[in-house]
């Protein structure tokens, strides 16, 4: 009998929870032997041991930068940094999934056209291969002069990230199928179409998803790193490089940002994880989750 | 050596009418190996016939030949007083393998649905003919299951009710029990001869289980190895229906004996050197 995804789901989140909790009592406890002062109301405690890393600086406390959450965004503004990273996130997340359903159906398209003609693929492959080790760095700035509008340059890297691992999973996956499963669709005399449809297709759901989970975060990436040459203020993109600039007066909206990236890329992920598991309830084994 | 051969007169009421077959695989660049050779075999409407031999002797191969899913070398095939390709595309096969081969997404109704699917028929008229086609396997009751939900011999039924959903005209089964557990496999027999008594449906069996053979078929061919090639055609005089009893009554016995001493004659249990050497000369004469 197959896993039930359900059972067994709050001790999971109890291990997930549990160990964050270590990783941020382990922070703190690194900046207790080794950080900066601390100070409190009429009490100080001097660690004994000099690391470089726990300075406040480049470690601030923890509760800092979720003070700094609450704070304004900037002095005197209505809006806290909470509020302008929500804001900041849902817009980069808009981009980040133009990009990705656009990725997602291209490379869906390009491995069905490599699965039925041996010789796209061989021509093809290799290019598709290469063009994954071109830095996104580089690429980046020289999308955003040839487009004119900025938005459509970072949806185009977003795309660019997603497509790849789409493409290549997806050529497994409709090449899955038992041999046997397509003489049985032979022996009914079924159109090459309703053998991509009604067996390839669904028989490289799972391969689909894998690729859909790692292009999920890839496409948060891409668009965020497709902000900084397109100027895009409104994104976690433009947040990081302005929060870069101000890091010495305020680290912590740094940090802030960074876990709200992070944050963003785990929505994400577990949203297409949630539709895997609705779309391959009935299969009998649901693959975990990564 | 064979002790029928030559091809068999025409008969009118004839489904499969095979002449002259040769199989040869083009193994690497440049090796050849004789998968069959001289095959000759006709099977009436309403036959059940079994294609026993040794692994290697092409039982298999000489299913998917019918079945058009790979081609002869030379020779001709005809299913329905046409050639096998015409008839794979008037879709006149039912085909069942080893494995059951369902489609994990979809539930047992929509598994036996697709076929029905494919040749465009109406979705009340595909409901019908799946309701219909999985209460003659007796599996009424699991139609919103999905594979996994159900037991080996419970998946190769609705995988026969698939190969059935079109009426074929002829139903190929390639040792469709041999993943099976013995008393699975003895329940599951009795099924498929009721089930052919019932629809009428001519049944090609591949199996290397001498009693199965027996039991179930109007005819057993028997087939040796290197190259394959028919070696005799057993006939199995048992009264139908055939049950429990069956497989205790003498004349079964006989047959299921007769059965054995053909494949033993023809190299199928053991085999002799000489009869090897000598089928080795027979394959090379024939590629060349």
């Amino acid at each position: 009998m197959p896993r039930s995804p359900e059972r067994g789901w709050p001790r999971r989140v109890g291990i997930f929870l549990a160990f964050g909790l270590l990783v941020l009592v382990a922070w703190e406890g690194v900046k207790v032997i080794g950080g900066d002062p601390w100070r409190g109301e009429g009490w100080t405690w001097e660690p004994p041991l000099e690391i470089w890393f726990a300075s406040d600086l480049l470690l601030p406390h923890v509760w800092d930068v979720f003070g700094a959450l609450a704070a304004p965004v900037q002095r005197g503004s209505d809006e806290s940094l909470a509020q302008f990273l929500v804001g900041a996130a849902l817009y980069t997340w808009r981009e980040a999934a133009i990009g990705f359903v656009a990725g997602a159906v291209i490379g869906i398209g390009l491995a069905a056209a490599f699965v039925h003609s041996g010789l796209l693929e061989r021509a093809f492959v290799p290019y598709v291969i290469a063009s994954q080790t071109i830095p996104i760095v580089a690429l980046a700035p020289m999308i955003a002069f040839a487009v004119d509008d900025p938005l459509v340059a970072v949806v185009i890297i977003a795309t660019f990230l997603t497509f790849f691992p789409v493409t290549i999973s997806m050529i497994r996956g409709l090449r899955s199928p038992d041999p046997r499963a397509l003489e049985l669709m032979r022996s009914f005399a079924a159109s090459r179409r309703s053998i991509f449809w009604k067996l390839r297709m669904p028989a490289s759901l799972p391969y689909l998803f894998t690729a859909l989970k790692v292009a999920a975060t890839a496409s948060i990436v891409g668009a965020i790193v497709g902000e900084g040459p397109g100027q895009i203020r409104d994104g976690l993109g433009r947040a990081i490089i302005n929060f870069n600039n101000q890091y010495i007066s305020g680290p912590e909206k740094l940090w802030a940002t960074i876990i709200a990236c992070a944050l963003l890329g785990i929505i994400f992920f577990g949203l297409i994880r949630l539709a895997e598991l609705v779309a391959l309830r009935d299969r009998g084994a649901v693959p975990d989750a990564a | 050596m064979r002790h029928e051969e030559g091809p068999l007169t025409g008969s009118p009421a004839a489904v499969v009418r095979i002449v002259g077959v040769d199989k040869q695989f083009v193994t690497d660049r440049r090796a050849v190996t004789t998968a069959l050779s001289g095959i000759d075999l006709e099977i009436g409407r309403g036959e059940f016939v079994s294609l026993i031999g040794p692994s290697g002797c092409g039982k298999s191969t000489l299913l998917r030949l019918i079945g058009d899913l790979t081609s002869p070398t030379s020779g001709s095939i005809e299913v329905n007083g046409k050639p096998a390709h015409n008839a794979r595309l008037g879709r006149e096969y039912g085909m069942v393998f080893q494995a059951p081969v369902l489609f994990d997404w979809r539930s047992v109704e929509e598994n036996v649905r697709l076929p029905l699917e494919l040749l465009g028929m109406s979705r009340s008229e595909r409901e019908a003919r799946a309701h219909e086609m999985l209460a003659l396997v007796e599996l009424g009751d699991f139609a919103g299951h999905h594979p996994y939900q159900l037991s080996g011999g419970m998946q190769q039924r609705v995988a026969i009710a698939r190969a059935l959903a079109l009426q074929p005209a002829i139903l190929l089964m390639d040792e469709p029990f041999g993943a099976l557990d013995e008393m699975t496999r003895e329940r599951m027999n009795s099924e498929v001869l009721r089930i052919w008594q019932q629809t009428g449906t001519t049944i090609v069996f591949v199996t290397h289980s001498i009693p199965e053979a027996v039991f179930l078929s109007t005819r057993v061919v028997v087939m040796s190895a290197r190259p394959g090639r028919i070696t005799r055609l057993v006939d199995v005089p048992l009264p139908h229906p055939r049950n429990e009893e069956t497989r205790e009554d003498p004349r079964y016995f006989r047959v299921v004996t007769e059965v054995r001493e053909a494949l033993r004659a023809g190299g199928g249990l053991g085999g002799e050197p000489q009869m090897a050497s000598e089928e080795r000369v027979a394959a090379e004469g024939g590629i060349g």
